[in-house]
């Protein structure tokens, strides 16, 4: 199949508004005959749901926790951001649109990237129209900051807790919908596969995590709202129960699967302390608006403080490393994620790494304390200090917190075209759990705008020209596929509950974690790869065999679903492999250490590798056929990145 | 250290649950309470027997899903923390750790530690939200907010829906949940509009959903993990009355 991404014809600036007038519109009348599935219901799904149900669609959405104001959205801390220019400072839609393409290394769409942009500043005014409180100024207008290496301020934030409040914004929206019986939510719902009909998505299948019952939904349309797979890592900044279960079961189903080796190494989270470790936790990138990175300057020096010998708060000046600083002088500790994140690597790879595992770099607010006074300090950051205190029991107001960086973002997803339609017809996919508008890095707070601009207002576009292209003759849920594919979901249930090995699916889940983050972490080597690539498929094998399943289907099993996802990684792991040895370039996140320039920076191979990378399954055990979209950039000058 | 653990075990909402003594033994310091319990959970797994459950998603302390009531507390011994930010380091070694699901008559037990809360969203599909459909939204800008009103509207929307008030209440009162949602919007302009609509809403849906009354004990506000004042409930209830006495043609 040839990808067509169907970006508009035309200048960047008016291809949407063009694409908009272009689309078939469903007559309202008709609007209340046609179904639609939303799975997930964080930024994206609740946002995608709420405003289908406010055009008058039949909406039934479903998640996997017990409310949807839960879902890993909620965790987000740092903002959105949004081209405001509220501040002034040179901030336009063009602005936005060419800062998201130059750091994702341009491996994204000119055409998405500049819509992303453009309805950026609609989700700003929505969600203060549903009250969500983001910070204010005196004057009672709204706050902004400068983010994530941005230049300007364009950031809007509510304290530490941007996703919370948009999440529950999005859950207001949705819930008014509720009450007006336009949606019908099902909590604690897993997707387990899609229903197609004649080559187009028509339902799903679920699981009822309480009863067990596995249950069949016909819809008109699906969309996958159903975030990142960054679990896939085992220990990542995601909540536990985050998964690419709905995707992957979407990708055999024929929806191409893109990019899936572009992941975002965050680089300021607490480090790991002990196997124990089940999930790692973020410290919002803001502190590096007023923190300094830094490491000792000497292995010597390092190895001292590891052992205690000598306290960090006695370390001279001169013995301190501010390596993003001297390395960029331009940006300094400003440096996008992934060059932070390398550069930290690199530090605990030389062994100037701290902390009793040596594997942290310094984050210092000494300076900024000095210069702003502890209370200065303590209002904008208070309540991430407290955080990492309760954590690790250390006080960073007196000595430097210890950082490290840890997988906290999926560029990678399902492919979709400029209408957010995956290679199935009637099958979309909104949010982190696409692949379109990052490319190869995502800038901080945008993966918010995107969840938001794709939920509120791409898809009540484009989802109504499909759904006037295939008219509302409803979908019969007694057709042999909804049968076919309920049974294929009970047959895999059963296998996974008849597994009564030796080893946990936890024990499974760590290993596979050890292994990408080994050679399909930061850095990246064909020697590497090529050796992961047979582990993984040795622990999947094992897995089926040796797992250990407890419990039935007919009850609240976590052990079950835990089997279930942990099984879906095993598989996408090898993906991810496969991608990043295809892909012999280093762009963004994807750093191949055969491809760096003298300075060691990730170095571009444009002649060969600008495209997206979309995977076709073609079976279980078979090869994955690679298509190539490639990528066409007419208003951007392709540039190495430089911070210096 | 090592530790013993009472923990409620119950088959599901139909069986009668009863608590089991678990031994956690080489348990570290840096632990959270939560992978603590993971690491009985692998020993349990691997002798053949059902894992404890618990609902936990985030475990940093925003997405309120994990609920656990340890030693008697809601969310454990800290104040202004959840359970997945507790650490193993607050134990000393040889304590003994009684951890039981809230208990609520509105929040029925579905798993050992496991409860049905929906009844918070049930009265937030009540009420709610501001009635405003996607575009055709003015300026952010145009509604400017005094800064005084927005930090306040904030402290009531930090609430995680997490249920530790309903759990500390001895009438398994939701007065401080509902009145942290009512506060936010009644607090905003944006809210103004519904605001006495909203209330009585939210308060019926309460109701109907079977928790208690409030009798101003404050144990809600003493066991919040985010420390949201019940000043909050003062003013739902004066919203509440002045919806009932006066605005009743208007709400
Ligand atoms: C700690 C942290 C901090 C972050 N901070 C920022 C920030 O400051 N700014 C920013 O822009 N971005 C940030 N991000 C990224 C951003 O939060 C996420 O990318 C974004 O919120 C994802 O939204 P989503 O709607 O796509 O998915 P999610 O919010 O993850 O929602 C997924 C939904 O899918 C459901 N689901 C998943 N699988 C299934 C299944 N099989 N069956 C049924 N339902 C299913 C879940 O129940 C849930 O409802 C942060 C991420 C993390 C981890
Ligand atoms: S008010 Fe506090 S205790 Fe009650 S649900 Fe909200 S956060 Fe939890
Ligand atoms: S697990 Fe999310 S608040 Fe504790």
């Amino acid at each position: 199949m040839k990808l067509d991404a169907k970006i508009p014809e035309g200048p960047l600036a008016g291809k949407w508004s063009k694409h908009k007038f272009n689309l078939k519109l469903v007559n309202p009348a008709n609007k209340r005959k046609y179904t639609v599935i939303v799975v997930g219901t964080g930024l994206a799904g609740a946002s995608a749901a709420a405003s289908l149900a406010e055009l008058g669609y039949n909406v039934k959405a479903f998640c996997y926790q017990d409310s949807p104001r839960r879902a890993h959205s909620i965790a987000a801390q740092g903002g959105i951001n949004a081209a405001k220019n509220y501040q002034n400072d040179g901030d336009s839609v063009h602005r936005l649109f060419y800062d998201t393409i130059k750091g994702g290394d341009y491996r994204a769409r000119e055409g998405n990237v500049y819509r992303l942009a453009e309805v950026s500043v609609n989700i700003i005014d929505q969600c203060v129209a549903q009250g969500v409180p983001f910070a204010r100024e005196y004057g009672g207008l709204l706050d902004n900051r400068s983010f994530g290496g941005s230049q300007v301020s364009r950031t809007f934030y509510a304290r530490g807790q941007t996703g919370q409040q948009l999440l529950l914004g999005a859950y207001s929206a949705l819930n008014r919908q509720i009450n007006l019986g336009k949606v019908k939510m099902f909590t604690r719902h897993e997707m387990m596969d899609v229903v197609k009909i004649e080559g187009e998505a028509k339902g799903i299948v679920t699981r009822d995590l309480i009863t067990g019952e596995i249950e069949t939904h016909a819809a008109h349309a699906v969309l996958l709202c159903t975030g990142g797979y960054g679990n896939v890592f085992y220990l990542s900044t995601n909540a536990m129960g985050c998964n690419v279960t709905a995707a992957w079961k979407a990708h055999k189903r024929g929806a191409y699967f893109a990019n899936p080796c572009f992941t975002q190494i965050h680089p300021t989270c607490i480090p790991v302390t002990g196997d124990h470790q089940s999930k790692l936790t973020l410290m919002s990138e803001s502190l590096r608006n007023d923190g300094r990175v830094w490491a000792p300057k000497t292995v010597e020096l390092a190895q001292k403080l590891r052992k205690g010998e000598l306290k960090v708060t006695d370390l001279k000046e001169d013995d301190r490393d501010y390596f993003l600083e001297r390395k960029y002088p331009a940006f300094g500790n400003l440096v996008p994620r992934d060059v932070a994140s390398r550069n930290a690597k690199e530090i605990v790879d030389e062994g100037r790494g701290v902390g009793a595992s040596g594997i942290a770099v310094y984050l210092d607010f000494a300076e900024a304390i000095g210069r702003l006074g502890e209370d200065a300090v303590r209002a904008r950051y208070g309540n991430l200090f407290d955080m990492y205190q309760q954590i690790t029991d250390e006080n960073p107001y007196k000595q430097p917190m210890r950082i490290y960086p840890a997988v906290h973002y999926t560029m990678g997803g399902l492919w979709v075209d400029y209408n957010l339609q995956t290679t199935v017809k009637g099958l979309y996919c909104l949010g982190e759990a696409n692949f379109s508008d990052h490319g190869a890095n995502r800038l901080g707070a945008s993966a918010l705008m995107q969840g938001l601009a794709d939920g509120y207002f791409v898809i009540p576009y484009t989802l109504g020209d499909y759904l006037a292209t295939i008219g509302p003759d409803a979908v019969d849920i007694k057709h042999i596929a909804f049968e076919d594919a309920k049974k294929s979901v009970v047959d895999r249930v059963n296998h996974l509950l008849s597994l009564k090995g030796t080893k946990t699916v936890n024990e499974y889940h760590r290993e596979l974690g050890h292994i990408m983050w080994e050679y399909c972490g930061m850095a990246r080597t064909e020697e590497g790869l090529i050796k992961a690539k047979g582990m993984i498929r040795e622990l999947r094998e094992d897995f089926w065999k040796n797992a250990m399943v407890s419990g039935t289907n007919n009850e609240f099993n976590q052990s079950l679903e835990n089997a279930g996802r942990v099984a879906d990684f095993l598989e996408l792991g090898e993906l991810m492999v496969d991608d990043a040895l295809n892909r012999k370039e280093s762009c963004g996140g994807h750093f191949r250490l055969e491809s760096q320039t003298e300075e060691g920076e990730a170095l571009r191979d444009d002649d060969n590798y600008a495209y997206a990378a979309a995977w076709e399954y073609k079976g279980d055990n078979q090869a994955e056929v690679l298509h190539k979209e490639e990528l066409v950039f007419e208003n951007v000058k392709l540039s190495q990145r430089s911070y210096k | 250290m090592n530790l013993t653990l009472k923990v409620w075990r119950q088959k599901n909402a139909d069986t009668k649950g009863k608590f089991v003594t678990y031994q956690a033994d080489h348990v570290s310091p840096d632990m959270s309470f939560l992978e603590m319990l993971d690491v009985v959970n692998e020993d349990l797994t691997k002798k053949g027997d059902d894992p404890i459950h618990f609902d936990h998603d985030c475990r940093e302390g925003i997405c309120g899903a994990c609920s656990l009531h340890i030693n008697g507390r809601p969310h454990g011994p800290k104040q202004g923390i959840t359970t997945c930010q507790l650490h193993m380091r607050t134990f000393k070694d040889n304590d003994t750790v009684v951890i039981e699901p809230w208990r609520a008559e509105a929040f029925p037990v579905i798993k050992d530690l496991a409860v049905d809360r929906r009844a918070f969203d049930r009265i937030q599909a009540a009420g709610g939200f501001v009635s405003v459909n996607t575009g055709g939204v003015p300026d952010a800008n145009a509604i400017p907010i005094p800064k005084v009103i927005a930090d306040e509207a904030f402290n009531s929307a930090t609430c995680i829906g997490c249920g530790a008030c309903v759990a500390a209440c001895k009438n398994a009162s939701a007065m401080l949940f509902v009145s942290a949602k009512v506060s936010q919007l009644a607090l905003l302009p944006q809210g103004q509009p519904e605001r006495y609509r909203r209330v009585q809403a939210m308060v019926a849906q309460m109701d109907a959903e079977g928790f208690g009354s409030c009798t101003n004990t404050g144990a809600c506000e003493a066991e919040c993990p985010k420390e949201i004042s019940i000043t909050n409930i003062a003013r739902m209830n004066r919203d509440y009355l002045t919806a009932k006495l006066i605005k009743q043609e208007e709400a």
